[in-house]
């Protein structure tokens, strides 16, 4: 039976439920937190931040990875930057600027207090990292310097070149090394989480793999975070390193958190195309250069000249003609979408899935040497990849995954609908809604890690009778054995199909059914299709090696399995959802290629829950969303 | 734009079953290879005809694959990333290569970064190094305005430069002594840099320098070859900065012990 979820979010005006929150919080006396053992999973910018700050508060802290240094977490690749409501700018930005931004941006379909106190925590952070010693972007003058992103009349992106993630996380990382240094961290890489131990309904431990070894390993606390990232990678080519996944949000999901809005991902627009079968990963190309870029294809379908061949007349800038205001600068949804209906119709560029993004205007109007300047680093990138030199002919991009804006579902405290298993970071459905502003997941992260999870772990611990457990418990003894029989039983098939290839069968269903536009006919034969590809699976899988050692295709095999059946949730997710929104673009509901919401039937939070099997139905239920500050109002770019 | 001819290879590989087994070379083909590949999608398609063959893959640790996070890093032919300046074997791409051409692979060798399997290695030395004092001691919460600290541009940068190191170990696998001083130096010089390091960098480079001793990475050479062979192309200039750190804090503490004895 379907339920309605309660938030939790504390009553009184947007501006003060956070301040109030935290003063009525209940407090973990300073000599008690050693006593309390908390498990951070995941050491991303949302783990590194949330270990570091409840080592600092002297809570006993064991952080985990699979990588085998925390430093290499996949925040490592961000480029762009993080937004600041600093208003250094003098430029009328304001918190409460970015908070109606991030709603609008989500197109309302985020919880308005989360998002308010994300912006309220975003002044803090850009204040932490300049003390860590994170070398942000300066002015002659020293002080602080921003960019503009999209989504925003307002310049509030801080920046490190085109490394945030990078420098963020090296913050974040050397914080927690501190505490590793002063014993307060206890650090496990190279372990991955292969289940969520629950003891009287609460979670209180983990079984992880080492990776090294292969063993088996339980580990107990009062308090387990995840901070997993995001599952991008269900469509096989994506923006997201090869190693992430939804294992361990799917093994939490499994144990009762249910998972909200699978169907919410974003699609990045200007990435470097697919160039053959054995691609393995897709690179991105930064939102920035769409402020000197122009966007175009050939008004002629199947044109197959170079570009420097076909004529300005013969020249479709299709963003400038749709939407004359923003031009190329149109949020990431919809020039994604526009870029999908040209090749589709057969305007791709040389007959191919590309559009172009071409620098020449730009370059004749401010030289070479400007543009070099501007984005140097992002042409050398791209010459690398591709062979081609970007300042003679244009770039050729196209759309990819790249971020997912659904995730386990948590309360206005982090915490998942199991008691005691706290969700941070892009693992958790998060404040972005349908759709995700530039320049906010990194703040997000770094929120919820560094201000967020350590005020209400406290409060949870000191309001929470937690008994003795150990890891020679059955409840620990039963987890460790049921992934053993599934490690056994993956390992023992010894079929005919590579995990490769089965993950990529699934990929492309994905991409074509539950990618950039989905339809009704399209997600009931991908559900059917993903169905076969799980029978395939557990049927004719070929792992090499034995379980006991390093085993890469192992691992990747669990990762898989767990992505077969969360496609399937999200194909039925975008299947309900029967409006369109931010990302989620059901071609039944538009209005001439734009989505159209239904604030009567879906202004809420989906949220699943597992029963039991993967042939059971999922169940749905709700987490209504009220906007008692920004307007519900259609957006509109033209 | 047009792509050139696909292109065969063959591969002496290094292959170790594990930490304690000997290893040794295997050659494998590789056949077909688009140009428009990558290093390591070349080795996928390697692996995915193993696997189907039944033979183990090739292990070798990668994640970002876009010369950022570090995890990749092996040597081909003798050359730590491969055969071009300042990229990641992870971004290095098959046109680099031609026809026929017979490629060595082997991994980072160096006491202090143990072979765990085939071409993976465990830089975990680097984690302790940065353990042991990579870092400036702030707790969250409390921070003041951050444009209370001003920064000049110049030096801003400079750290910056400094803070590009992405910990993947190809400096300590080009130096005949394997020594880790690049990538020590890049972290103390990012902190020496910045005004907020400085109330600690004293300590910070004796005890990151004790830390890098006592992983067992040899001492420097001075020839360069750490930088040449850097993916980020990390200055050399920051190990003589990390020496003149370390000499000012080992005087320092010199006249503080004997201030000590006076008293
Ligand atoms: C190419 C790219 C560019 C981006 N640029 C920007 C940008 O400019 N600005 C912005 O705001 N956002 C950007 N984003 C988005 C942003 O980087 C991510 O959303 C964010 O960094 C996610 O951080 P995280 O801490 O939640 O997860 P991650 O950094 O992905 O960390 C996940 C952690 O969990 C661990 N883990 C995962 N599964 C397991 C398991 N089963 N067991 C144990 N450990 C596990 C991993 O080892 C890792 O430590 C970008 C994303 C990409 C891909
Ligand atoms: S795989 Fe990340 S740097 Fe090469």
């Amino acid at each position: 039976m379907s339920v309605i979820l309660d938030s939790k979010v504390p009553n009184g005006p947007v501006e003060t439920k956070w301040q109030n929150q935290k003063f009525n919080m209940k407090l973990v006396n300073p000599s008690n937190k050693r006593k309390h053992t908390v498990i951070v999973v995941g050491t991303g910018l949302a783990g590194a931040s949330a270990a570091a700050t409840m080592g600092e508060l002297g809570y006993k802290v064991k952080a985990f990875c699979v990588h085998q240094s925390p430093r290499r977490a996949h925040s490592v690749a961000a480029q762009g930057g993080i937004n600041g409501a600093k208003n250094y700018q003098n430029d009328g930005d304001s918190i409460y600027r970015l908070f109606y931004d991030t709603v609008k941006g989500g197109d309302f379909r985020a919880r308005e207090a989360n998002v308010y106190r994300l912006a309220e925590a975003s002044v803090s952070i850009i204040d932490q990292a300049v003390a860590q010693g994170v070398p942000l972007a300066r002015e002659y003058g020293g002080l602080l310097a921003n960019r503009s992103f999209g989504g925003a009349q307002v310049s509030r992106t801080f920046y490190a070149r085109g490394q945030t993630g990078q420098q963020l996380l090296l913050g974040a990382y050397s914080a927690m090394m501190r505490q590793v240094d002063l014993g307060t961290v206890e650090l496990h890489s190279r372990r991955e989480l292969l289940d969520v131990v629950t003891v009287d309904g609460k979670a209180r431990g983990i079984v992880v793999r080492n990776l090294n070894t292969g063993e088996l390993e339980s580990h107990e606390a009062d308090v387990v975070v995840l901070a997993t990232g995001g599952y991008s990678n269900v469509f096989y080519l994506s923006t997201n390193a090869m190693a992430c996944a939804v294992t361990a949000s799917w093994k939490a999901h499994k144990k009762g958190s249910y998972f909200a809005n699978p169907c919410y991902t974003q699609i990045h627009p200007t990435c470097i195309p697919v160039h053959g079968e054995n691609q393995s990963k897709l690179t991105l190309m930064s939102e920035s250069l769409r402020n000197d870029g122009r966007i175009w294809i050939s008004s002629k379908k199947g044109d197959k000249r170079l570009p420097q061949d076909i004529p300005e007349n013969e020249r479709d800038y299709f963003l400038e003609r749709i939407y004359p205001s923003f031009g190329n600068l149109a949020p990431r949804d919809i020039a994604s979408r526009q870029a999908k209906f040209r090749v589709d119709e057969g305007f791709g560029a040389m007959g191919e899935t590309a559009v172009y993004l071409d620098f020449k205007d730009s370059i004749g109007r401010l030289g070479e040497d400007k543009i070099a300047e501007r984005y140097g680093n992002l042409f050398q990138m791209y010459d690398k990849i591709t062979g081609e030199n970007p300042y003679k002919q244009p770039m050729r991009i196209f759309p990819a995954p790249h971020y997912t804006m659904g995730g386990l579902w948590v309360d206005y405290n982090l915490m998942s609908t199991v008691p005691g298993l706290f969700v941070a970071g892009e693992a958790n459905f998060s404040d972005h809604g349908a759709n995700r502003l530039g320049a906010s997941a990194l703040m997000q992260g770094l929120a919820d890690g560094y201000f967020v999870l350590p005020y209400t772990v406290g409060d949870y611990i000191a309001n929470t009778t937690l008994g003795a457990v150990k890891t020679t418990d059955d409840a620990f003894k039963n987890s460790e054995n049921e992934v053993k029989t599934e490690i056994q039983k993956m390992m023992n098939i010894k079929g005919t199909r590579t995990v490769d290839s089965l993950h990529k069968e699934l990929g492309l269903v994905m991409w074509e059914k539950c990618g950039m536009s989905r339809s009704k006919e399209g997600l009931a034969e991908a559900i059917e299709k993903i169905k076969k590809i799980r029978g395939t699976f557990w049927s004719d899988v070929r792992i090499s090696g034995a379980a006991n050692e390093i085993n890469p295709e192992l691992e990747k095999a669990g990762r898989v399995a767990d992505f077969i059946e969360l496609g399937e949730l999200m194909c039925r997710d975008a299947l309900t959802r029967e409006e369109s929104c931010g990302g989620h673009f059901r071609e039944e509901h538009q209005i001439d290629g734009e989505a159209k919401r239904d604030d009567e039937n879906f202004c809420h939070v989906a949220a699943w829950e597992w029963n039991g099997t993967a042939e059971k139905a999922q169940t749905r239920h709700k987490e209504e969303l009220k906007f008692d500050n920004v307007k519900l109002a259609t957006r509109s770019y033209k | 734009m047009e792509s050139k001819q696909n292109i065969n290879l063959k591969l002496k590989v290094w292959r170790q079953k594990n930490a304690q087994a000997k290893g040794e070379f295997v050659t494998y083909d590789a056949k077909d290879v688009s140009p428009d590949a990558s290093f390591l999608e070349m080795l996928d398609a390697v692996n995915e005809n193993l696997v189907i063959k039944g033979e183990e893959p090739i292990v070798f640790d990668h994640d970002c694959r876009e010369g950022i996070c570090g995890s990749c890093g092996f040597m081909i032919n003798g050359n730590a990333h491969g055969p071009k300046k300042g990229t990641t074997i992870c971004q290095l791409h098959m046109r680099q290569f031609s026809d026929g051409e017979e490629l060595t692979l082997e991994p980072w060798r160096a006491t202090a970064f143990p072979v765990m399997k085939d071409l993976m290695c465990d830089r975990s030395a680097f984690d302790r190094i940065i353990k042991s004092g990579g870092y400036i001691s702030v707790n969250t919460g409390g921070a003041r305005d951050a444009n209370n600290i001003l920064i000049s541009k110049v030096n801003a940068d400079e750290a910056f430069l400094s803070a590009m190191c992405i910990g993947c170990g190809a400096c300590v696998a080009s130096c005949k002594n394997a020594s880790a001083a690049l990538f020590t130096s890049a972290k103390i010089s990012h902190l020496a840099y910045l005004p907020q390091g400085q109330v600690e960098q004293n300590q910070r480079a004796l005890n990151m320098v004790a830390q890098m001793d006592a992983e067992g990475f040899g001492a420097c050479t001075t020839t360069g070859a750490c930088s040449a062979a850097c993916p980020k192309e990390i200055s050399l200039i920051n190990i003589a900065k990390m020496n003149r750190e370390f000499l000012r804090a080992s005087i320092t503490k010199k006249e503080e012990a004997g201030g000590g004895d006076l008293a």
